[in-house]
């Protein structure tokens, strides 16, 4: 079986975003970037279904500008075994990026697609679910567990109520939430082997995808504030406080 | 006109509060019409609930045995067909509608509004995006249906209506799939107030040390009638179950009363709690992020503060 892992580029987690004054984006000029973290825990999975003998080959996908190549170098350096980079300069919303797998499937017939459940970037949480509609296959949204056998997958999913546990019979979409793995750090041996794998590169309108805004931002802006609270000194004060609010 | 078409979410026969929160979002577009469709296998206790909720014209419910646990290759086919003639589909942004509803996006062929906080016109949306440290205005095409998931925390529930909305049985010709099945669902049941419709909310992080530690946050909410939650270190740590988790990857919730107790408030905690009424933090580092956006902050140890603060409650 082969695995396809998509593997976004975004603003590394730890980066406290700013928005520009004039509301038009928010500062990535010279801010760090890197994977995805649950794109990290979808490419970990992948790599240890390929360890346990459920998978041969686990390819990771990367949509986005030709500087894109280095970030899926990474990914290659953590295991993958080879990488496909769609090139585009263009923004890409989660239906553009699900109808990009979809052609990306029709000719790579994979068994299983792993995403992350969500980019911290635009926190749509869209894209696996988009795939598996168009793909019309089964989707195992916000995944902390994953068992393949007998050409189905046994998911346990993170809900609201608490873990549900639901069958998908193969091919599928599963997306990773945050506690499936401990993605593996990359050894710089790794790092050297990854610049000898290949990388296949694909325009995206050769793919006959437009990466038209289905949705258009017109204004970024900071969050509100909250203001500035108050020190009490002691358990005392902290219940008359709130007492006085009539929160007690 | 606004026509719109609110998908319920519901658990054991009950409607979930989460589906009069996005009816709330619906009212705020002014609509002609606002209908909750009620997909289950037994809809009438549901339907009745959903029928009491301020604002909703129509009950629509479609009664199928395949409908009795909420698969999204199940239910999206049929939802996409019953969106026809509707100018919005909403849905809560819950595990649910987030699961459920870019599947029904990808049918209609449109994109989907991720977690709307607010309505600035029937296709201008407010979102927050990079963990809440941005907040986008984004409009959608006025010529294709929009869907969207309502950010829970953001809106008030519609509260219950004195006369009841109508309620209609209708059907849809979808072909459902049988590749997907529901296993079971391990619920980690509390008879305490749920997390996130709760109005009080304690929340314990590492600072509270272990699993058994835990005990002192469940006895404190308890006496003040709150729900309990934990930061994503507690869970990590395997203090608590993840269901409990507050922030970016948890529960986002909007609690009258926040009180984090021996947590840090990492900024993908702080999202999660950025809405709440008043936050109260008690942590022994001075130093700690959450104290930024705390409204009231008590330096200390939580050990001994804690049974103070049940004390002075007497």
């Amino acid at each position: 079986m082969k695995i396809l892992v998509g593997y976004k580029r975004v603003v590394d987690y730890n980066v406290r975003i700013q928005v520009k004054p004039d509301g038009t984006g928010v500062v990535t000029d010279g801010v760090k970037l890197s994977a995805n973290p649950f794109d990290d825990i979808a490419l970990e999975e992948a790599l240890r279904l390929r360890e346990k003998g459920v998978a041969e080959e686990v390819v990771v996908v990367g949509i986005g500008p030709a500087d894109l190549t280095a970030h899926l170098r990474n990914g290659l350096a953590m295991g993958a075994n080879r990488a496909i980079h769609v090139v585009t300069t263009d923004a890409v919303q989660p239906l553009t990026a699900a109808r990009v797998f979809q052609k990306l499937i029709e000719k790579e017939q994979p068994g299983l697609v792993i995403l992350g459940k969500q980019a911290i970037d635009d926190d749509a949480n869209q894209t696996g679910q988009m795939l598996a509609a168009l793909w019309d296959r089964p989707q195992a949204t916000f995944a902390s567990k994953v068992e393949i056998a007998d050409g189905k997958a046994t998911v346990t999913r993170e809900v609201d109520a608490g873990l549900e546990v639901i069958e998908a019979e193969l091919p599928a979409v599963i997306t990773t939430d945050l506690r499936l793995n401990e993605p593996r750090f990359i050894k710089l041996p790794d790092i050297m082997k990854a610049k000898s794998k290949p990388i296949d590169t694909i325009e995206l309108g050769s793919l006959g995808v437009e990466a038209n805004d289905h949705l258009k931002t017109t204004h970024y802006a900071a969050p509100a504030k909250r203001s500035k609270g108050v020190m009490v000194k002691d358990a005392a004060e902290l219940v008359a406080a709130l007492k006085q609010k009539g929160l007690l | 006109m606004s026509k719109i078409l609110v998908i319920a979410e519901h658990l054991d026969g009950k409607l979930n509060p989460s589906t009069a929160r996005a009816v709330s979002a619906a009212v705020a577009i002014k609509p002609q019409a606002i209908d909750v469709l009620v997909l289950a296998d037994n809809v009438d206790a549901i339907a009745a609930d959903a029928a009491r909720i301020e604002g909703v014209s129509r009950v629509l419910t479609l009664a199928r045995a395949e409908n009795a646990h909420p698969l999204a290759a199940v239910l999206a086919p049929q939802i996409a067909k019953a969106a026809a003639g509707y100018s919005h589909v909403f849905a809560p942004s819950t595990t649910f509608g987030k699961d459920v509803l870019p599947r029904v996006a990808a049918l209609l062929g449109v994109a989907q509004v991720s977690d709307v906080m607010s309505v600035e016109g029937a296709h201008t949306f407010k979102r927050p995006i990079y963990a809440g440290n941005a907040i986008i205005t984004v409009e959608a095409d006025p010529n294709t249906t929009v869907v969207a998931t309502i950010r829970t925390a953001s809106w008030p529930a519609a509260s219950n209506g004195a006369g009841g909305a109508p309620v209609e049985a209708i059907s849809v010709d979808a072909a459902l799939p049988s590749h997907t099945r529901f296993v079971e669902l391990q619920s980690g049941k509390s008879d305490r107030p749920d997390l996130q419709s709760a109005s009080k909310v304690v929340s314990g992080g590492r600072g509270v040390g272990s699993k058994e530690n835990f005990e002192i946050i469940y006895k404190f909410a308890d006496k003040i009638g709150a729900a309990v939650g934990a930061s994503r270190a507690a869970v990590d740590a395997g203090y608590v179950p993840s269901d409990l988790q507050v922030g970016q990857t948890g529960k986002i919730i909007a609690p009258e009363l926040y009180m984090a107790i021996g947590i840090s408030g990492a900024i993908q905690h702080l999202t999660g709690i950025k809405d709440a009424g008043t936050i109260v933090a008690i942590n022994k580092d001075g130093e700690a992020p959450i104290f930024e956006i705390a409204d009231i902050g008590l330096v200390g140890d939580l050990f001994k503060i804690i049974p103070e603060l049940e004390q002075a409650l007497g």
